[in-house]
């Protein structure tokens, strides 16, 4: 694909800036364009926080993301914020295990992930981010999953070993997710 | 036979002090302690802004002038970047406890391994006799015509006992020099001060209450009377720290 | 093709300047450049090198101005409110002829203003960055790839005019994230026969004050020399589809990509517009903007303030085009949208 953006927001603390910093490393050892712009200051302690990624062919212009190809929601607000944004056909993952109301979405593919009970079940609590990254990866094929694995060791760093094998699983396990 | 030489730690530029004033006597102190160590040669000063500001001319060694009050953030720079010198600052007390508190204070909290010579004479001199943050009660400057009112103008700050409260100062002390003893006693603490850097103990100041006749409107016998008198007694010379 | 790294704005510029050979770096917090303190941090003692948290951002500049006196390549870093307390140190950084390198990240002023992305700060740095007779050199990259080389180039120079060098970015380009492929190494620091602790034989003093009106006037008319020629060296620009642009917009740093992105939009829509971005703000590469906006004949200025650069831009354009303005500020980002309607009224 040549161009792709997407917007990953959500709760401080709940790896949304480090999710968009997954996706961006794909795009870096894909040899593309990437751009990774995160919300910040006050609301990222403890309030809502976002990150824009830009990945392209060809350099980056504006990093802004204000039309984003997919989004992955990870409270209410976000999703409430965001949806309207998402390009018409663009895919929205919303975290169902949080986000209990699903809005209407006339224009964009909303498809709610029950992640956080997801990874909770499967002892992988903590990593709903990266569940929602998988299953971003599945449908919309923004990068592939070798790649995905080769970013992951590159963002987490050695001494936090079993937090990468963690990572792995769950975009593994929201990658393998139907529906 | 040589009875007495200027010490080769002074240029040959005429000090620009006015007559009577001490600087002249804290400045041929600070050049022969750096002369007796043999220091002088790996020396860089700062120098402050105020009457010393032209320090720079002054001292045989490399010297640089800083913003007012800064002396200790800028010889920080130059100790950082040159750990082998030996860098002091030379500040008076509107430089130093005034503009420059935040500097001077946090230098010390950080056993910054320089040298500081600050002099006080509770007045700002250069700029015309203003009141100073150390000016003594109900002392009369052009700023407290009708003295220093510490309802509305504040307490003197006593440098030394408050840095002396920090746990980064190695060695703190306060002389005086209105008489022969005292100025060798205050030589030997601008020495001991120079020495601690030398090796590598940490922060030294050491405080010289001095005079200014000019703008205290006194003659210079008068000035060294009130140094040894009510200035002493507000400041009280001694030993505030030593590791 | 050499290895990419993924890295913030904030983070470039420091190890930018480690790889530079600045091994003195004074800091003090303040958000959105504390990065660049915790990086170094992390990074300095990691080469033998100096990071010291100041009290202040006044005596950041100062031990900054201290190191730089000894010949030592040091750099000091803030946002907006703590660049105006610098002011200060950089004026008599000017005074004593003393390079160094400030990063400027910043933020909507003014007060304290907010923390988002402004580009309000193009005056303090182009106009008065100190009190005095000055300049100060001004670079804005628009990508962190720029962010980094920048760091190179702004030492360089600032050591060759001998006078500080900022690099004014904002919050946008300090905060985000962007693959860096290090250059090659900038020249090594050139020889400082002025430096203090060199142990020369004759004693040496760095002093900006000069009471006999006639000899700083001397030595002001010297340091002005010395600006003229980086004026005619250093200014430097970049144009994207300017050359038969009929409506040039002109912006610098994180603005400049957002103009790009609306010329793009403009261009898919058949309208031609184009960009102009300088490169360095002082000097401003006036010439080359006059060339392009007489082509044009329709400028229209873009800045994340109330219009500062704009001054700057008429200044270079003359009468040879019209020149209007469009500007966010507060920390609010233009959008290419906002920025393309603007365009499609222009033509």
């Amino acid at each position: 694909m040549s161009d792709f953006s997407l917007i990953i927001a959500g709760f401080g603390g709940q790896g949304v800036l480090f999710a968009g910093k997954a996706a961006a490393y794909c795009a870096l050892l894909e040899g593309k364009e990437v751009s990774w712009l995160p919300s910040y200051g006050p609301e990222m302690r403890g309030g809502t926080a976002n990150c824009g990624v830009c990945i392209s062919d060809t350099p980056i212009g504006s990093p802004l993301v204000t039309r984003p190809h997919a989004l992955i929601a990870m409270n209410g607000p976000s999703l409430q914020k965001f949806l309207p944004l998402v390009m018409p056909g663009g895919l929205a993952l919303a975290d169902s295990s949080i986000i209990k109301q699903m809005p209407e979405s006339p224009r964009a593919r909303l498809v709610p992930v029950p992640a956080s009970d997801t990874v909770s079940r499967e002892g992988l609590g903590g990593v709903a981010n990266m569940l929602l990254l998988g299953k971003l990866l599945r449908e919309t094929g923004f990068s592939v999953m070798d790649t995905m694995r080769e970013a992951l060791a590159e963002c987490v760093p050695p001494r936090k070993k079993d937090m990468l094998e963690k990572n792995i699983r769950a975009v593994e396990l929201g990658f393998a997710l139907d529906g | 036979m040589i009875v007495y030489e200027k010490s080769k730690g002074l240029t040959d530029t005429p000090l620009s002090y006015c007559p009577g004033c001490t600087h002249g006597i804290i400045h041929k102190l600070l050049a022969e302690a750096l002369c007796g160590a043999n220091l002088l040669g790996r020396a860089i000063g700062v120098a402050p802004v105020g009457c010393s500001v032209f320090a720079y001319n002054f001292f045989n060694c490399d010297m640089l002038q800083a913003p007012h009050g800064r002396a200790p953030a800028v010889a920080t720079g130059i100790k950082r970047a040159k750990p082998e010198h030996i860098v002091f600052t030379y500040q008076g007390d509107g430089d130093l406890a005034a503009i420059g508190t935040a500097e001077i204070v946090h230098a010390a909290a950080r056993g910054e391994n320089i040298t500081v010579v600050f002099v006080n004479n509770t007045i700002y001199g250069m700029t015309g006799g203003q009141m100073a943050p150390t000016t003594l009660p109900g002392q009369v400057t052009q700023t407290s015509p009708y003295g220093r009112d510490v309802k509305t103008a504040g307490y003197p700050i006593r440098v030394c006992e408050m840095l002396a409260t920090l746990d980064g100062p190695a060695y703190i002390e306060r002389v005086a020099v209105d008489c022969v003893k005292n100025v060798k006693k205050a030589g030997a603490a601008i020495a001991k001060a120079l020495r601690y850097q030398a090796d590598g103990k940490g922060f030294s100041l050491v405080e010289v209450l001095s005079t200014c006749p000019t703008n205290w409107g006194l003659t210079p016998a008068e000035s060294l009377r009130r140094l040894s008198g009510e200035m002493a007694a507000y400041f009280p010379p001694g030993v505030y720290k030593e590791l | 093709m050499s290895k990419r790294y993924l890295m913030k704005g904030n983070e470039a510029v420091a190890e930018a300047a480690v790889m530079a050979g600045c091994r003195h770096f004074f800091g003090y917090p303040i958000t959105p450049q504390t990065e660049i303190n915790a990086y170094m941090s992390k990074r300095m003692p990691q080469v033998g090198g100096i990071y010291l948290q100041a009290e202040s951002e006044i005596a950041a500049i100062n031990m900054t101005l201290g190191a730089s006196a000894t010949g030592a390549r040091a750099m000091t870093s803030s946002s907006s409110p703590g660049i105006a307390l610098k002011t200060e140190g950089i004026s008599y950084m000017c005074g004593c002829d003393l390079p160094c390198v400030i990063v400027n990240i910043q933020r909507g002023g003014p007060g304290l203003g907010g923390i988002q992305p402004s580009q309000a700060d193009y005056y303090l740095a182009t106009r008065a960055p100190g009190h005095g007779d000055l300049r100060m050199l001004v670079f804005a990259p628009a990508t962190v790839q720029e962010m980094f080389d920048t760091v190179f180039t702004a030492f360089d120079a600032a050591e060759l005019y001998r006078m500080p060098a900022m690099l004014l970015a904002d919050g946008l380009l300090g905060q985000m994230m962007e693959p860096v492929t290090p250059p090659a190494l900038p020249p090594a620091p050139r020889e400082k026969l002025w430096a203090l602790g060199a142990g020369a034989p004759k004693r040496k003093t760095i002093s900006s004050l000069y009471l006999k009106p006639e000899e700083l006037e001397e030595v002001i008319r010297l340091r002005f020399a010395r600006y003229s020629e980086a004026e005619t060296r250093l200014s430097a620009c970049e144009e994207y589809l300017a050359e038969d642009a009929r409506v040039l917009l002109v912006a610098y740093g994180a603005t400049s990509r957002i103009a790009r992105a609306a010329v793009t939009a403009a261009r898919e829509k058949g309208h031609k517009a184009g960009l102009f971005r300088p490169k360095t703000l002082w000097p401003f590469p006036k010439e080359q903007l006059r060339a392009a906006a007489a082509k044009a004949g329709k400028v229209l200025v873009v800045e994340m303030s109330m219009g500062q650069m704009v001054s700057d831009v008429r200044l270079a354009v003359g009468d040879t085009a019209a020149v209007g303005f469009f500007g966010r500020t507060g920390g609010v980002v233009p959008l290419p949208e906002e920025l393309l309607e603007r365009v499609e009224a222009l033509i």
